[in-house]
Formats: C-alpha cells, sequence, structure tokens
C-alpha cells in the first residue's frame, strides 16, 4: 500500500536533522541544563523512527548502515568501563572526575567523566529502542 | 612477592586462548597452555622448603574492604601440597590432552579455558585463608566442572551429568556457604587461621553442630561420599583428560581438603568423627562393591574413585581422634592423619595413571566397554604395563606406593577399636571389618579393570576401530605417573618429610610444633602383625574372588535399578520440574490482562492493608497549592481520554488515545516545573505510540461484529482499588513529612560534590549511577530477549542434538 506522502517526505528530510542536532545539544547540555543522555537518546531513536514512518526500513538501513545490538554492546562497556576507570585511580567504583578545560573553539569548557556515563546511556538507549523496532517492524 | 596474583594466572592466560585458537591453528592450543600449569608448578616448587619446617607463608589481596572480603593466599604444608598436585598433575593432563583431543575436530579453545578457569578456581580453594572467598572458587570450580562435563554438549548423557554435578555440588556448596556464615558468626572473623585457635570456645557454641553438618554437606557432595556420590560416575562423560584432573586427582579432593583443613576447628565433637570417619568407611566399601558391577572402564575407575576417597575421609576423620588421646607419639593413633595425606599423593598419582590408560583404550580401540575388550596385553604393552602398575597399587600390592599408604590405614583402622570415647569402644570393632571388606573389593575391581581388558582373548570384531598403541606423546603423561608410583615406594619417607609431615601439621595443629616431631616412619616391612595377616588375608580372598568372579558377578543384575540412588534422583528432578511446571500452570495463564490483575491486586492488599494495620492515614489540606485553570482542563482531557481508550471501538483509536493520556501527563509534568520528566515523557509516548502502530501488524484481531463491553464486577474493583490506594497515599504523603525533603541535599551538593547543575541528570549518572548502569544492563537484556523472541524463533523442534 502506498499512499502519496511527498509532503511527509519532504518535511522528514529536514526536520529529522533537527530532531537530531537538537538531541545532541540535550545530551550534551544534560548536566547544566534539562537533557541528559536517555534523553538524548530516545529523541535520536524518534529522528530514526521518523525516517522510518516517512520512508521504509529497508530505505532507512541503507541510510544509517548501523548494528543496533553492537551498539548497545558498546554502550554497556562504555558505561561500565568509565565507572569502573575510578578503580585504576585507587578510588572507589564510579567515582567521577571533571574539570575545566581550556579548549580551542569552545573556551572555557567543563569537561566531566560523568559525560562518558551518560554516552553509554545514551548508547544503549538508541541501540535497544532501535533494535526493538527494527526487529518487531521487520517480522512479518 | 605477591603470590596472591598466581591464583589468577591461570585465567589471565584463559583470556589468550581463543585467540591463540584461532590465529595459531597449525600449532595445538595445548601446547600455549602447557606453560602455565608448568611455570606455576615450578613457582611452587621453590616454596617447598619453607613449608619443610613447618613455616607458612601469607599474601594478601583486598577486594571488598568494606565487608571485609579479601583475597588471602595461606601457603602452608597442606595448601603446598595440595597446589603441587593442582599444577603437576594439571601438567601432565594438559600434555596427556594435546594428544587426546585432535585439533582439527576438537573445540580447543573452549575446552582449555574452561580448563585454566578451573586450575584458578582450585589453586583458590587450598590457598584461600578467606572463607568467602574459598567459598566463591569452590563454586567456581562447580561451574567448571559443569562446563568441561558438558563439553561435548551434543550428547545428551553428557549434558545430564554435567547437570547432575552440578545440581548436587552446587546444592552442597550452598549448605556449606551457611556453615561458612555460622562459623564466621561464631568466632566473629572470616580467616581460618583466627577460627582455629578458637575451637574450644566454638566447641560449646549453640551454632557449633549446624555449622558442622553444613560445612560436611559441602565437603562430602564435593569428595563424593555416600550417597551424593551419583554424580561422578554420570561425570566420566567428560572427556578423559577431565575425568583424569578434575574427577579423581583435584576437584574431588577439595571436599578432603576443606575436611583437612578444618579439622582443628571441630576435631573435638564426637559428631564430627563418627559422621566422617562413619560415611567415609561406608562410602569406601559401597563404592568398591559396586565398582564390580560396571561394564565400563571409566564407569570401574569413577566408582573406585569414590571408595578411595571414602578411605582418605575415614582417615581424616580417624586423625580427629588424636585430640582427644594424651602423648600421641606413644600411640598408634599418630598414624591415620599421616595416612590420610599419604594415600592422598598415592591416589592422584595411580588413579591419574589409571585413567589416562583407560583414555588410550577408547582412543584406540574406541570402546571403553569391559565386555568388548580383552587380550590387548600383546597390542598394547605399554599401556598394559603402566596400568598393570597402578592397578597394583590401588589394589595394595608390594613394590608399588599403593601397599604402603594401604598398611598404615589398616592401622588407623584398628587403632579406632582402642579408642573409648564416643561409644566407640562398642562400635570401633566395626570400622577394621568394614576396612577389610572394602579392600577386598578394592582388591578385586583392580584386576578386574587390568586383566579383563588385557588380558584373555582379544575380540577384534567387536572392536569398532583395530587396536593399536597409542602415540608416545599421549604415553609420556602416564608412564610418568607409574614410575612415581614405584619411586614412592622406595623413597617413602623423602616424600613424608617433604609433603606428608608439613601437611599433617595443619591438619593436627595443637599436636605439633614442626613437621619433624611427626614420629612417623613409613616401611614396607614391620613384622609379623594384625595389619600384615590382614593384608595377607585380603590378597587370598580377593584372589580367589577374582577366580571365580564370572559365577557371581551377574548377581548385581538382581539389584533392582529402581531403588536405587539414582532413580531417587531423578525422580525428584522429574517431581521437581514437573510439580514447579504445574505449579505454575495454575496462574501463569499467557495473557497479560491477567497478570496485570495479579499484580494490581496484590499492590492494593498491601499498600492499603499497610495503611490500615499501621494507621498512617492522614489528610491534610493546608500545604496545598491551589487548583488553577490549566489544571482543570488538562484534567479533563486525561480522563476524556481514559473513558476513549476504554469505550473505543477500533483499537488505532484507543491507541491514539492512550499518546493522548500521556501527552496530557507530559503537561503536568510542564506546569510543575519539571521539565526533564516533560521532555522524557513526551518523546517517550512519541516513540511508544510508533512502536505500538508497528505492533499493531501482530495482535490479535478484534472481531468485527463489535461485541458490547461486558462489564466486570472484578476488575472494576481492582481498578476502583488501585485509584483509591495512589490517591491515599499520595495525600498520606503529602500531609505528613517526618524527614525533611532530600532535594535539599541535592541542591546543596549538586555544584559542590557532582560539578552539574541539572540535579535529575547528576541523578542518574552520578549518586545513583548503580541504578542507572543496572537499568541500561537490563534494558539491553531486554533487547536481547525480543531479539531472541521474533528472530529465533524455532519453527519446529529441529533435530540439533545428536543423541549416542
Amino acid at each position: 500500500m502506498r499512499t502519496n506522502d511527498v509532503m511527509l517526505q519532504t518535511a522528514t528530510k529536514v526536520v529529522t536533522f533537527i530532531i537530531l542536532m537538537f538531541a545532541v545539544h540535550i545530551f550534551f547540555a544534560g548536566h547544566y541544563t534539562p537533557g541528559g543522555g536517555f534523553v538524548g537518546g530516545l529523541l535520536t531513536t524518534s529522528a530514526i523512527v521518523l525516517l522510518m514512518l516517512a520512508f521504509d526500513i529497508e530505505t532507512v538501513k541503507k541510510i544509517l548502515p548501523l548494528n543496533y545490538v553492537t551498539m548497545t554492546a558498546i554502550g554497556l562497556l562504555l558505561a561500565l568501563a568509565t565507572a569502573a576507570a575510578s578503580i585504576i585511580f585507587d578510588v572507589p567504583f564510579f567515582t567521577h572526575a571533571y574539570d575545566y578545560f581550556d579548549l580551542p573553539l569552545f573556551g572555557k569548557t567543563s569537561l566531566h567523566s560523568a559525560m562518558l556515563f551518560d554516552a553509554g546511556v545514551y548508547l544503549v538507549v538508541v541501540g535497544v529502542t532501535m533494535t526493538i523496532i527494527q526487529t518487531i517492524g521487520e517480522d512479518e | 612477592m605477591s603470590f596472591v596474583f598466581l591464583i589468577f594466572l591461570p585465567l589471565l592466560a584463559a583470556l589468550f586462548i581463543p585467540l591463540l585458537f584461532k590465529k595459531v591453528g597449525k600449532i595445538h592450543t595445548g601446547w600455549f597452555v602447557l606453560v602455565v600449569p608448568v611455570a606455576l608448578f615450578i613457582y611452587y616448587l621453590s616454596l617447598l622448603p619453607t613449608t619443610i619446617d613447618g613455616g607458612n607463608l601469607v599474601s594478601e589481596f583486598q577486594w571488598i574492604p568494606s565487608l571485609d572480603i579479601a583475597f588471602v593466599a595461606y601457603i602452608d604444608g597442606l595448601s603446598l601440597l595440595f597446589t603441587l598436585l593442582i599444577t603437576g598433575i594439571g601438567a601432565l593432563v594438559v600434555l596427556y590432552s594435546i594428544f587426546y583431543l585432535d585439533k582439527h575436530r576438537e573445540q580447543l579453545h573452549n575446552f582449555y579455558v574452561y580448563l585454566l578457569m578451573f586450575m584458578t578456581a582450585m589453586l583458590g580453594i587450598v590457598q584461600s585463608d578467606h572463607l568467602i572467598t574459598l567459598y566463591l572458587f569452590w563454586e567456581l570450580t562447580s561451574i567448571s566442572s559443569f562446563l568441561l562435563i558438558g563439553y561435548w554438549y551434543t550428547r545428551d548423557r553428557s549434558r545430564f551429568g554435567a547437570l547432575k554435578s552440578m545440581m548436587i555440588t552446587v546444592f552442597g556448596g550452598l549448605m556449606m556457604l551457611g556453615g561458612f556464615v555460622l562459623l564466621s558468626i561464631m568466632g566473629d572473623t572470616y580467616s581460618i587461621r583466627e577460627l582455629i585457635p578458637q575451637a574450644a570456645e566454638l566447641a560449646t557454641h549453640d551454632f557449633f553442630i549446624w555449622a558442622l553438618v553444613l560445612v560436611l554437606f559441602g565437603a562430602f557432595t564435593k569428595s563424593a561420599q555416600f550417597p551424593f556420590y551419583i554424580w561422578l560416575p554420570d561425570a566420566m562423560e567428560a572427556p578423559t583428560p577431565v575425568s583424569a584432573y578434575l574427577h579423581s586427582a583435584t576437584m574431588v579432593k577439595a571436599g578432603l581438603y576443606l575436611v583437612a583443613r578444618l579439622t582443628p576447628i571441630f576435631a573435638l565433637s564426637g559428631t564430627w568423627m563418627w559422621l566422617v570417619a562413619g560415611v567415609g568407611l561406608f562410602t569406601m566399601f559401597w563404592g568398591s562393591f559396586f565398582a564390580l558391577k560396571q561394564k565400563d572402564l571409566k564407569g570401574i575407575l569413577a566408582f573406585s574413585t569414590v571408595s578411595q576417597l571414602g578411605l582418605i575421609m575415614s582417615l581424616l576423620g580417624a586423625s580427629a581422634a588424636g585430640y582427644h588421646i594424651d602423648n600421641i607419639a606413644e600411640t598408634t593413633f599418630k598414624y591415620a592423619g599421616f595416612a590420610a595425606i599419604f594415600h592422598l599423593i598415592n591416589h592422584a598419582v595411580f588413579k591419574g595413571s589409571l585413567f589416562m590408560i583407560a583414555g588410550i583404550v577408547d582412543h584406540e580401540t574406541g570402546t571403553r566397554d569391559i565386555r568388548k575388550l580383552g587380550g590387548l596385553m600383546g597390542l598394547m604393552p605399554i599401556s598394559f604395563t603402566v596400568a598393570m602398575i597402578g592397578a597394583f597399587s590401588m589394589a595394595g600390592l608390594p613394590p608399588f606406593g599403593g601397599f604402603l599408604s594401604k598398611e598404615m590405614f589398616l592401622t588407623a583402622m584398628l587403632s579406632l577399636t582402642e579408642f573409648d570415647l564416643f561409644s566407640m569402644d562398642v562400635w570401633g570393632v566395626l570400622f577394621p571389618i568394614v576396612a577389610w571388606l572394602g579392600s577386598v573389593f578394592t582388591f578385586i575391581y583392580s584386576f578386574y579393570f587390568v586383566f579383563h581388558t588385557f588380558a584373555g582373548k582379544h575380540k577384534p570384531e567387536e572392536l569398532p576401530k583395530p587396536a593399536h598403541e597409542a602415540p608416545i606423546g599421549m604415553l609420556i603423561s602416564p608412564i610418568f605417573l607409574a614410575l612415581l608410583v614405584i619411586v614412592i615406594f622406595f623413597i617413602p619417607n623423602r616424600v613424608g618429610d617433604w609433603l606428608v609431615k608439613p601437611a599433617v601439621m595443619a591438619i593436627q595443629p595443637f599436636l605439633y610444633n614442626s613437621p619433624s616431631e611427626v614420629d612417623v616412619h613409613v616401611s614396607a616391612w614391620h613384622g609379623f602383625n594384625t595389619e600384615l595377616f590382614m593384608t595377607l588375608g585380603i590378597f587370598a580372598v580377593g584372589g580367589l574372588m577374582f577366580w571365580t568372579l564370572h559365577k557371581w558377578q551377574k548377581s548385581y543384575d538382581r539389584f533392582p535399578d529402581s531403588v536405587s540412588l539414582n532413580a531417587l534422583y531423578d525422580n525428584l528432578m522429574f517431581m521437581s520440574d514437573t510439580g514447579a511446571n504445574r505449579f505454575s500452570k495454575l496462574y501463569m495463564t499467557g495473557f497479560i490482562r491477567s497478570y496485570l490483575v495479579y499484580m494490581f491486586s496484590f499492590v492494593v492488599i498491601i499498600v492499603l492493608g499497610t495503611l490500615f494495620l499501621t494507621e498512617s492515614f492522614a489528610f491534610d489540606v493546608t500545604n496545598l497549592a491551589p487548583i488553577g485553570f490549566y489544571e482543570i482542563v488538562i484534567l479533563l482531557a486525561l480522563v476524556g481520554s481514559t473513558l476513549t481508550i476504554l469505550f473505543s471501538k477500533s483499537r488505532l483509536t484507543a491507541i491514539i488515545a492512550l499518546g493522548a493520556v500521556g501527552y496530557s501527563v507530559a503537561l503536568f509534568f510542564v506546569i510543575f516545573r519539571a521539565p526533564d520528566l516533560a521532555l522524557t515523557q513526551l518523546v517517550i509516548e512519541t516513540i511508544s505510540v510508533a512502536l505500538f502502530l508497528l505492533a499493531f501488524y501482530h495482535l490479535p484481531q478484534i472481531s468485527r461484529k463489535e461485541e458490547r463491553m461486558r462489564f466486570r464486577l472484578g476488575n472494576a474493583l481492582i481498578a476502583l482499588g488501585v485509584g483509591v490506594t495512589m490517591t491515599l497515599v499520595a495525600l498520606s504523603a503529602h500531609s505528613q513529612k517526618f524527614l525533611p525533603s532530600i532535594s535539599e541535599f541535592y541542591k546543596e551538593t549538586v555544584y559542590s560534590e557532582a560539578g552539574g547543575g541539572n540535579i535529575v541528570n547528576v541523578i542518574l549518572v552520578d549518586y545513583r549511577g548503580f541504578d542507572t548502569l543496572f537499568e541500561i544492563a537490563v534494558l539491553g537484556i531486554a533487547g536481547i530477549g525480543i531479539i531472541t523472541m521474533i528472530k529465533l524463533r524455532m519453527t519446529k523442534k529441529e533435530g540439533q542434538h545428536e543423541n549416542k
């Protein structure tokens, strides 16, 4: 059943990027203003889902040839590794470190190991939700 | 040097094994593995001079300091002896396995990873001074044994045997953990070394007897004592190197180690002595008696191992007598402890070689069925010689090591008749009698094993493969062990001074100040005494009975299988399986709506019940915010869309209405200024509606003719109950605040402690990072679950498993 969805497709091409940019923004902003890895991940997923609704799963797979199961695994490992890294510095498991750095382009920036952990969360959320959606969607 | 880390060396090496197997396929992976036990053996050998003088070494590594859990490697005579056995026999077994397991056909990486894992576990058991880590390693041996028995996992028998051993040993392990916990409560320490000096106070404690019995459960299940031995014969499905290593030389001796190690704590109790000596001796007789029923070469060896373990166990029990005797050096009670350790060494050596020979016979003829074998003497002369040496040592013939320890065993059993505590003076006379009977059967099955395999008529037509001698590589390890058997006979006192006496010190630390005080001299000739006549009797009766074996062996088949311990195990497993299944089926309908009914009714009952019982309901409106216009509008939308879900005729409408409910809640969050929640809720609603639409295809059809929603009183009551409960809880929670809100704490520390600004997110990644870590793990598991349910659905029962 193909319907005429030119409008949806055209809008999607623009909107997807806006959502993705917003997702990235929200992910990085999470530590100081509303947002974080979880919401960021969900927003990213929703962008991909929008693509899937406008086009179809096969097309989206070609656009984003990602293995979401691997992505989940990488996310879990990243989160665990961040938490475990503190052991090397002889502080209890899950102690975060943070400081301010002067980076080119960004200026004075706060870098925080919690961000790495959050990146793990982000990857797991995207990975799992997309795995679920893709497996259910492909199963005919 | 912190040798506590050496325990983990095999585990570390295991990480590289799969890589080596994949990348360096030309060289048998076993050669790389071999390096590990050899290196460890050489290192531990260098510690020997310390323990010979009765010294000990301790190396510690804090693991969980807050719970007082640490890895403590404690090397004394006993643990070093076991360590050397583990690494030494381990090296020989790995060498043997290189020729036994084909590098092209077998999944060597699995095999060696499990084997190395086992090595770490076993080293951990014998070196741990800390009860909790000892338990950890204990269970790790059960797990690696499970994996190794099930190594040929396509065979039904392998999986059955693996599960059986796991069930029994893990059951025992859990019991033992209970015993350990009781011990640590009584002595207020986890350290065995610190518990031992408290032995006298511990013995009067209320928990003492419980701890004793529970610990023995662990030791008896692991060391295959009656009635738990039934897992060991089934464990013979493992590849033969594994049987030689785990199921005769090392793992099954973990129970003996534990009993030996804890003897100083428990020996004052008569229960301990009776249980350990009695069960051990009965097992010795039982195992040797039923070994003759077996038709499988490895089956015979399995029962023989059960029997020999029982023998050592009974000696350890008898060694407890030494705690009640003054001036032990002048009595015959001093022999039991020495004999236990001495026989343990002998057994590891000769049984290892016998298992390897059984493997060779299997490998070169294609069968282990003793009825098909025979006459291999001429075809496999070297194997025959090795088998003969091993079996004669087991039977207790001179000039082999087993003769010496068997004599001492009889001495120790005879000494029990002179013991006058714990009603031993009445029943003690049973010990030498049962010991003698067991020895007679040991003699017969040893001969049965060798001569029915190697002597008699060769039956080439019954063998799957034409028999021939094994390649030399495979013979190196058994020949080496056989030589040791003879060497031990000629230098027993060297072995005694170096290995046995330091270990005896650990069993009876109160009695001796240094290993040299253990006044036992081993000699092959004691003059004409009771032991010698008993031995001669064993040879005579055993020889006669072996001669007439074909006449009476059939009578074993009269024992009905349905009343055996195995049948009991099978029935228990069957009952727990089907019983649990039936019970679950009573309430597991497969409909999520039924489950929701259970869950919500329990929530209502529990929460409302608590509210009323504790009279904690309170109602206070003074602090409430005024209800504004927006709240009312959203509330109406919320209620409206909820009702739409209930009464809508099409599923699509219901799904969209469900989305509307979610969005209204999100709006509430916006109004109450919780941007994080609102944001998350909005995205979640969007995605879950999309998901719902995707899953639409899979949902069962709602019938075209819309049947009227029937009114169900039960469901209505539950719905009402949940609503009321939530309202009451919310109101009460708001009306009475005993504690200040935790948000103040977060507000104060979010920047100073965590360096963040957004409390919600900082809670997620920092304050409660553990929760998040586990949540994403659960999320990952859920993803895997959905893939398996959808992608890997088996269309029909495929014949994946060949049944051999």
